[in-house]
Order: structure tokens, then sequence, then C-alpha cells
């Protein structure tokens, strides 16, 4: 009972360390997304090389494919292209560009002089689209199944280790 | 040998003083916020503002919808307003962030199983506190008489009487 006094405040001590540890490692701009696991939301674009051509949701039905959020203006997808143009080369998904509150001439621009990784870019002019999948913080990768089912979402730059450790189980999940 | 060099002469105060104060003026105008624009419906607007001042902006988290220059914060406050003019109620607006972006929006979170220690965490500390404090209370009255020696009569005694 005695010894229970001094045990007591180290314990309390440890729990508290313990819970602001686990604090120190989360980052607070990964904001849990609740479309996990919820349908795409639907949407009708143009594309971004072609303005009289549109793209809907539904066109992807059947497929897996990858949504990634980007803007000519955006400094972290600069960060992140080079990798993204190099996964593109793998050929193991098609990807898909959301060119995010952007300008056409900019967009089309950024992706001559760095290159173009996207099947295609969907022009979003007025933010709308990336508002309806919780879009905060561009550049945001996400990645869709054959039923239309947001099944993950990367927020910010992709990383090599995101793609070895997120995203390559993901889709050899889902194309299984 | 007088020293007197190193003293600050009044003078030279006067001039960091006036510095400073000039310093400060030149500061004053970043401190006026830009206008709002004139709201075609001050009544929406006012709807609006209630609605955003609950919610956060997730590009600066700690600055709420309402407050914040973000460009998102503008598009999100933009898309309230257009529900408001559509006749959609506050719950309606408040499902479609929290759909979007998850309870994390909301300044105020619900009452749910998740977030029970959230919200009675506090009040659970609080009566643990007053708990620990009756038993330490209770324990030091019971001990208290042992405690103490008995005061001894010999100590008190006066010099003078003996």
């Amino acid at each position: 009972m005695k010894s229970l006094r001094y045990i007591l405040p180290l314990l309390a001590f440890l729990i508290l360390a313990g819970f602001l540890a686990r604090g120190l490692n989360l980052d607070p701009r990964e904001v849990p997304s609740p479309l996990i696991g919820k349908p795409a939301p639907s949407f009708a674009l143009t594309r971004l090389d072609d303005p009289a051509a549109t793209f809907k949701r539904d066109d992807m039905l059947g497929k897996v494919w990858m949504l990634n959020v980007w803007a000519s203006w955006c400094v972290a997808c600069r960060e992140e292209h080079p990798l993204l143009v190099e996964f593109s080369k793998r050929g193991l998904v098609p990807i898909y560009g959301l060119n995010y509150k952007d300008k056409r001439p900019d967009g089309q621009g950024w992706l001559a002089r760095f290159g173009n990784p996207y099947n295609a870019s969907l022009f979003d002019d007025d933010g709308r689209v990336g508002i309806d999948f919780g879009v905060y913080g561009v550049p945001e990768t996400f990645i869709i199944d054959k039923q239309g089912v947001i099944r993950l979402k990367h927020i910010g730059p992709l990383t090599p280790d995101v793609i070895r450790e997120r995203i390559e189980p993901m889709l050899s999940k889902l194309n299984a | 040998m007088h020293n007197s060099h190193t003293r600050p002469r009044p003078g030279r105060l006067l001039v960091v003083l006036g510095w400073l104060l000039a310093l400060c003026a030149t500061a004053l105008p970043a401190l006026a916020n830009d206008a709002a624009p004139a709201a075609a419906d001050p009544a929406l607007e006012a709807r609006m503002t209630r609605i955003t001042a609950e919610l956060r902006c997730l590009v600066c988290q700690n600055q709420t919808i309402a407050d914040s220059n973000a460009d998102l914060a503008v598009d999100l406050r933009r898309q309230v307003r257009e529900m408001l003019s559509k006749g959609d109620d506050d719950a309606k607006i408040i499902q479609y962030m929290t759909d979007r972006y998850g309870d994390f929006v909301l300044y105020r979170p619900p009452v749910k199983a998740t977030t029970w220690l959230l919200w009675f965490g506090p009040a659970l500390m609080l009566l643990f506190g007053f708990g620990a404090l009756a038993v330490v209370m209770r324990r030091r009255a019971r001990t208290a008489a042992e405690q103490f020696d008995a005061d001894d009569p010999a100590l008190f005694a006066d010099p003078h009487q003996s």
C-alpha cells in the first residue's frame, strides 16, 4: 500500500508522456478522410487539353484508377512530379489529373515543361469538384476501385515510401 | 576617475524613444483589415458568417472558415452562401461539410462513442481529483492525533518559578 503512493504518480506520468509522445508524432494536417470507403463524388469536367471533351466519373467504372490533384501554382506538386512521371511509366494504373483552380494555359504549359504523367487532366476551374473530394492540401492522391469507391487518399506530395508502402499494395489488392 | 561618459544621456534616450514610436506608427496600417465585400443580402451574410464561424478551415487549422482568407475558405463561404440562398438549413450545410472533411471541421465535435473521452474526460479528471482530495483529507484527519506528541509541560515551565 505504501509503495503504491510512489508508483501511482510514476504511472500517471508515463501515461501522460505516452499521450504526448503520440501527439508529437501525429501530423495534424493528415485529417482522416470520411470519403474512404464511399463512392467517389460524381463529376463531369472538361479535359485540360480540350475544352470540348468532357470526362465523367462513370467513364472509369470497371477500372482501378488514380486521381492526382495538382495545379501549376502548387509548389509541392512540382516536388512530387518527377516521381509521378516515373511511376506512370511503370503502367501500374491509369493516372488522371485534377487540375485544381488553375488556368488552362498555365496548366498546359506546366505539363509541357515538366512532363505529363496523366492519361488526361480534368480542368476544375472553380474548385468545386475539389471541394467534393474534400481537397484542402494540394497535391492529393486518391485511388478509386472498379466499383467507383475511394479506397485510399494521400495528402501532400507522394514519396517513394508512400508509393511502395501504401499505393502499390493497394493496387495489387484491388487488381487481384 | 569618473566614468560618467557611459551613463546614457537623456537626449539620446529621447531619440531612441522617438524612433520606436515612429516604427509603431508605420506598423499600424498593417493592422487595418481589408473591408468585407458589401453583401447583397445582409441577413444571408449574417447566417453564413454564423455557420462558418463554427467550422474549422482545413488549410490554416486554427482559424474558422469565417475568419480565414485562404482560398479554400473563400470557396467554402461561397458554397455556404449558395446553399443558404437555395433554402438549405444549417443541418444540411453542416452535413455537407462533414461529408467531405469529417468531424474535424466542427469546432464543436458531436458527442458519440469516439468522442466520449474528449467530452467527459475533463469532468472525470475533476471527479478523480476530488476523490483523491477526500481520501487524503480523511486520512489526515484520522492520523492527526497520533502523529503529534503531546506537549511536555516541562518545556514550557516558567524558569522564574523554579
